[in-house]
């Protein structure tokens, strides 16, 4: 185990947020720290490779294409897509999502139909399918989870039926950290016909993610919470899937022919990739990938369940500390949300923040999930492999002294 | 190494144990105010007799700083015409956006230990709450 601490000693070098300030950094669910290498890869892209991508028929426009298309084939390998075409970038998971919503969503889903969206998503992964269902008729059913998180087979048999045409749900909650059984729900919902979306912005950062073998036939994550550039995002789909798709926006770029009357789009991913691309960001997001890799996704996610264990074990020895979820380090995956007794999750942040801590306080865009838990609000930890056991001690110190700070007696 | 913290005995003594937390009968306005950034949710009650404040109260939920000033206010308030409630929601904004004298803070007594909160930007909202709201309800 001191192996792994010793190696996070030297990788925190990389970062220069973290080896500039003594801030316990531990919001890396919200977004994450850039590693110097992201920043130069966004720099050199700008420096010496600008050009409009895909535009120009001179070199430099054909060098900034290239940078782009070595992005996507990144991303490709790094989740286990059969082809880069497979891949289409966004801004963020939230544009993803929307995406397949706006586009594959409304123009497959009819009235009669069902479609499923877990009670524990994100706002971005539950607001555009209830338009959806506003605008096709189709009906929308909420597949809940327990007190754990956990996603049982009843509940799944309970919402999922002959008519369900599409799931959508995430793979790690942002809000419990568990991992969700994805191959498992993927299975039943082809058995009936329908497609599985699933929201990666919280597996893909911390864990081996493969589309193909979790049977997903779109998922969605951002670059940002992937040690990358804000900005960019990507949405993987089948190809099948994107191909029968109509375009989400329109314009330049998604095209082939454009005439008055006639126009025919672009092949996939192009033709969801209206107007000039942010191609800086996905050269910065490429390095990114690159960086994690070379790390190893094992030694992340192992580092990250040795820290979570650590931020567990402590949590369960201060009184009037509430854990959401198991008190079991592998059902959290590097997020541990909780309460304090008496005391309003803003005011543990802002203690917090007195003692040189960052946690999250809210309700951490999963409104109907705190709705399901029964509790307006929460604080939350998240860890990066980055982080050290120093940091975690910090923020146990600072929780146990809460209550006592707030007026409660010991 | 533990840092001092705006939630001095004051503030937490107000959300601890408030003295205006409860309903009043046959309140004369009834308003609530929300914060949507914490969830913080009051409900303030006044009675208005002759233009003068002869009781008030807030139920609801909240963080510390909300439900603290919230009491606090209503300790101010209570007993004083709507004209210098009114004007003391004006000195307290004042102060909250680093524009208020000495002499103003001074007069505003424990709400005066709110002077700080400039330096926490992201809680503002949550310390003018109960002042947004009861200027609200006496111009309503
Ligand atoms: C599970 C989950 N889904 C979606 C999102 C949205 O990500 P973004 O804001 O980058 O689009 C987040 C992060 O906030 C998240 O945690």
């Amino acid at each position: 185990m001191e192996s792994l601490k010793s190696r996070v000693l030297e990788l925190r070098k990389d970062f220069p947020l973290i080896a500039g300030s003594n801030l316990a950094y531990l919001d890396n669910a919200a977004t994450t720290q850039k590693p110097q290498c992201v920043l130069d890869a966004w720099n050199k892209y700008y420096e010496s490779m600008n050009a409009n991508p895909m535009r120009g028929v001179y070199e430099l426009s054909e060098v900034a294409t290239q940078a782009y298309e070595d992005a996507r084939a990144a991303v490709a390998a790094f989740i286990g897509a059969a082809s880069a075409e497979e891949i289409v970038f966004t801004r963020n998971a939230t544009e993803s999502l929307n995406l397949v919503a706006y586009t594959y969503g409304m123009q497959f889903l009819k009235p009669g139909d069902e479609f499923v969206v877990s009670v524990a998503e994100h706002h971005s992964n539950f607001l555009p399918w209830k338009m959806v269902a506003e605008k096709t008729g189709a009906t929308l059913k909420c597949l809940k989870c327990e007190m754990t998180g956990e996603i049982t087979d009843e509940a799944l048999a309970e919402v999922i039926t002959e008519k369900t045409k599409l799931v959508a749900v995430t793979q790690v909650s942002n809000v419990f950290g568990r991992i969700n059984n994805i191959r498992h729900i993927a299975d039943m919902v082809h058995a009936v016909g329908g497609v599985i979306v699933v929201d990666g912005s919280q597996s893909v950062p911390h864990m081996k993610v493969n589309v193909q073998e979790l049977g997903a036939d779109f998922l969605a994550f951002s670059g940002h919470k992937l040690y990358g550039p804000m900005g960019i995002g990507a949405l993987y789909g089948r190809y099948e899937l994107l191909e029968k798709t109509q375009p989400f926006l329109r314009g330049g770029e998604m095209i082939e022919i454009v005439h008055w009357d006639r126009v025919k789009f672009a092949e996939v991913p192009h033709k969801f990739e209206a107007g000039t691309v942010n191609a800086g960001g996905a050269v910065g997001l490429h390095a990114a990938i690159d960086y994690v890799s070379s790390i190893g996704m094992d030694f992340i996610h192992a580092r990250e369940l040795e820290l979570t264990a650590r931020t567990l074990e402590g949590m369960k020895n201060i009184s009037g500390v509430n854990i959401i979820g198991t008190d079991e380090a592998c059902d959290h995956n590097g997020i541990v949300t909780f309460t304090v007794d008496g005391v309003h999750p803003h005011d543990v942040a802002s203690i917090m923040s007195a003692d040189g801590v960052a946690i999250r306080a809210g309700h951490h865009c999963a409104q109907p999930l705190m709705d399901h838990l029964g509790v307006s609000s929460t604080s939350r930890v998240s860890l990066s492999f980055y982080n050290t056991e120093e940091e975690v001690d910090r923020f146990l110190t600072c929780l146990s002294s809460i209550r006592r700070r707030m007026g409660f007696g010991e | 190494m533990e840092s001092k913290t705006f939630y001095s005995e004051i503030i937490n003594d107000h959300n601890l144990h408030p003295l205006h937390k409860h309903d009043i009968e046959k309140p004369d306005i009834v308003l609530e105010g929300v914060n949507p950034s914490c969830g913080d949710d009051i409900v303030l009650q006044l009675k208005v007799k002759d233009g003068v404040i002869t009781d008030g109260s807030y139920v609801g939920e909240g963080c510390a700083i909300s439900q603290a000033s919230a009491d606090i206010m209503l300790d101010m308030i209570i007993g004083r015409t709507t004209d210098e409630a009114i004007a003391l929601h004006d000195k307290f904004m004042n102060m909250i956006k680093g524009n208020a004298t000495e002499e103003d803070i001074e007069e505003l007594e424990e709400a005066g230990v709110f002077s700080e909160i400039s330096h926490m930007p992201a809680r503002v909202k949550c310390a003018v709450l109960g002042w947004k709201t009861v200027k609200e309800a006496i111009e309503s």
